[in-house]
């Protein structure tokens, strides 16, 4: 098995019809994604046409979810609509919404965080790459791609990956598939302050799950994430982890292009992530460029 | 997005906060009657505050030798002396760096007679994603020291975003903080004003340190913010056009400025390897793998997820208008950007500049065998690296010669 999603997993899109959405729509049909419906309010009873896929629009993820059977949302909606995008999903019953959204206000996530207490959905992200589970087909083709991950880069196999950066997810996953090592299923849970999932959850699937034997986890500076999923992993980890901590040369007080990649008042440093992930047992690479060889020298 | 002392709190007189009388002065002339109205009203003594963003200003010294970027005047014309040697001045504190800030506001306030000192602010805990309320006893100082030192004499406080700010919170802060009677009510009625500040300006952090009890002219205590300072989400900033007008544009690196035009997140570093990637993450790990094999970035810079021809163009001149760059490291994973668009923006960036400084390109991903044909054949001395790692050697390599 992977975690969270599985090339069965019926998919919808939330902002089909918007640019963004539209690309990477017609990238996950062609990476053989069972994308079965899009959401766009205004266009519902259109159809989003590529490549012989006739995906049909609705005007609400409740209607979408209900004629389609789709479990799972990407949300690709402009930021300040995106927060009511995620609880439009929720009150629909998803069990996953993935929101891609970068720029979404830190208070509309508070809010949106407060509002699933007690939900079944899981949310992941915002301002995330998205999930891939890989397939078996020719460079992962037939695997579920939610988000804006290059599907190619993937290879059907037993590490999960899980990031708070997208470029270093497929930094990892490239070395992994060029190493001839597959994947279970990569996360990247995004680089905001406030998040759907965290690092310590995305760890307990994986460490739950048959499939997976190994794991990359890829954190950068600001906020106390990685070292809660150390924490954890020190006492309940079964399975190998390697991971690279971004951001030791950020100076103090700036934010890294992410919301959430900032040292404040002393705390989130690069230093106290990698200590706590040496303390855990986690195998820290030295540079982004060894993660994938970190781990496999651990299995 | 940051702003100015006198700023934030306007920010926070609007929610209900008391903040001492004063005015923003940009001229010598409006220091004047801000001290006029401030004499004219009895109060015996004004602070001249040079305003800019950064800490330590009291403590800092002018380039042209006055000490002091927080003054203390007893007079119209000492206000006015004060202001003549901050305004246009140059001001370099601990914050600053040693190029210093130019100061081009000050605030006039009168100087109120301080009983107490307390520290206040409101911020988001992310481990838990609520609104959190910091207090102390310990205001006036460094409040990280505090933290570190006594942690005890800070107390925390959580508020649930569903509910919103709880009277009781306010009456429990003001016991925490041994404020009885009368100033209990108003310490309750203020810490709720400030949460108000923070969730209704969409700040990620309002701090008032020092907030004080004052004697007032009238022999009655009050509680005053007497220093404030608030930082914005720039993700919000959409809905708040009033604060955003607050911006101070010489307040950021010109760079920076530039940078932002092209959609281009830069930051200007100290080192002299100058590098350009795409993604955050990946621009941070870039400038780690610098250090690590012995030389310094001299920025972070992303150029995101479809970087254009333009994009790439308006980067190579960023970068070099930094004359401490020696070398430049192009990494770039492109998962679904086509390395061949990459490369061709870099011959033509490099054409364009007129480039003489090493270039050392990491290409990977997307039609990348494409990509590194256009770099190999357009007559350019370009370095190519055969990994991150391997470039990353090549490009110290490049500065250390």
């Amino acid at each position: 098995m992977s975690i969270l999603v599985t090339p069965q997993t019926k998919v919808l899109v939330q902002g089909i019809t918007g640019e963004f959405g539209g690309r990477h729509t017609r990238l996950s049909l062609d990476y053989g994604t069972q994308l079965v419906a899009g959401v766009t309010p205004g266009k519902g009873g259109q159809f989003f046409e590529h490549a012989g896929h006739k995906v049909p629009i609705f005007d609400t993820v409740a209607e979408a979810a209900k004629q389609s059977g789709a479990t799972a949302s990407a949300v690709f909606v402009p930021p300040p609509f995106a927060a009511d995008a995620i609880l439009e999903g929720v009150d629909a019953g998803l069990e996953l919404v993935v929101a891609i959204t970068e720029g979404i206000p830190v208070r509309d996530m508070v809010r949106v965080k407060q509002a699933m207490i007690g939900s079944q959905t899981r949310l992941i992200g915002p301002n995330c790459p998205g999930i891939v589970t890989p397939g078996t087909g020719k460079d992962s083709h037939g695997g579920c791609r939610i988000g804006i991950a290059p599907g190619y880069i993937h290879k059907k196999g037993n590490i999960g990956v899980v990031s708070r950066s997208g470029t270093l997810t497929y930094e990892a996953v490239w070395q992994l598939t060029s190493r001839g090592i597959g994947q279970s299923t990569c996360v990247g849970i995004g680089g905001d302050p406030v998040n759907g999932t965290s690092h310590l959850d995305v760890i307990q699937l994986f460490m739950a799950d048959s499939e997976t034997t190994g794991i990359i986890m890829i954190g950068e500076i600001g906020g106390s994430a990685e070292e809660e999923a150390a924490e954890w992993i020190a006492k309940h980890g079964t399975k190998p982890v390697a991971g690279f901590i971004a951001g030791a040369t950020a100076p103090p007080g700036r934010r890294m292009g992410h919301a959430g990649a900032i040292v404040s008042g002393g705390k989130g440093t690069a230093a106290a992530k990698i200590e706590a992930f040496k303390s855990a047992g986690i195998g820290v690479a030295a540079t982004p460029s060894e993660m994938a060889d970190t781990l496999l020298r651990m299995m | 997005m940051n702003i100015h002392e006198y700023q934030a709190k306007q920010l926070l007189k609007r929610n209900g906060v008391s903040i001492p009388t004063g005015d923003p002065c940009h001229s010598i002339d409006e220091a004047k009657v801000a001290a006029e109205k401030i004499f004219g009203a009895g109060h015996k003594l004004a602070v001249v505050k040079s305003q800019i963003h950064a800490g330590g200003r009291g403590k800092g010294v002018f380039k042209h030798g006055f000490q002091g970027g927080v003054k203390l005047a007893k007079s119209v014309e000492d206000v006015v002396q004060c202001a003549d040697n901050m305004l246009g001045k140059t001001l370099v504190t601990k914050q600053t760096g040693t190029d210093g800030r130019v100061v081009s506001t000050v605030l006039v306030a009168a100087a109120e007679d301080i009983q107490k000192e307390f520290y206040l602010a409101v911020l988001l805990d992310r481990s838990n994603s609520r609104p959190l309320i910091m207090a102390s006893t310990e205001g006036g100082v460094d409040i990280e020291e505090v933290a570190e030192k006594h942690p005890e004499k800070i107390v925390k406080m959580h508020i649930d975003p569903a509910m919103g700010f709880q009277p009781w919170q306010g009456r429990k802060i003001a016991a925490a903080l041994g404020i009885k009677g009368d100033l209990a009510g108003q310490c309750a009625k203020l810490v709720a004003a400030v949460y108000n500040t923070w969730w209704e300006c969409d700040a990620s952090m309002v701090e008032i340190n020092p907030l004080c009890i004052c004697l007032g002219p009238d022999g009655k205590e009050k509680l005053i913010a007497v220093d404030a300072k608030i930082g914005l989400d720039d993700n919000a900033l959409y809905r708040h056009k009033d604060i955003l007008e607050m911006r101070d544009l010489a307040e950021e690196s010109p760079l920076e400025i530039e940078a932002s035009k092209f959609n281009l997140n830069y930051i200007k570093l100290d080192g002299s390897i100058a590098c350009l990637v795409n993604g955050a993450g990946l621009a941070m790990a870039t400038m780690d793998i610098i250090q690590h094999y012995g030389a310094s970035p001299a920025n972070f810079l992303d150029v995101g997820g479809g970087a254009s021809k333009e994009q790439v163009s308006a980067a190579f001149k960023i970068i070099l208008s930094d004359p401490n760059v020696k070398a430049i490291f192009v990494n770039i994973f492109g998962g679904i950007m086509d390395c061949n668009v990459i490369a061709t923006g870099i011959v033509g960036a490099v054409k364009e500049t007129g480039l003489k400084l090493p270039l050392i390109v990491r290409l990977e991903g997307n039609n990348v065998l494409a990509g590194k044909k256009t770099l190999a054949e357009s007559g350019l001395t370009i370095i190519s690296g055969d990994s991150m790692a391997d470039a990353a050697k090549k490009a110290v390599q490049a500065v250390v010669h």
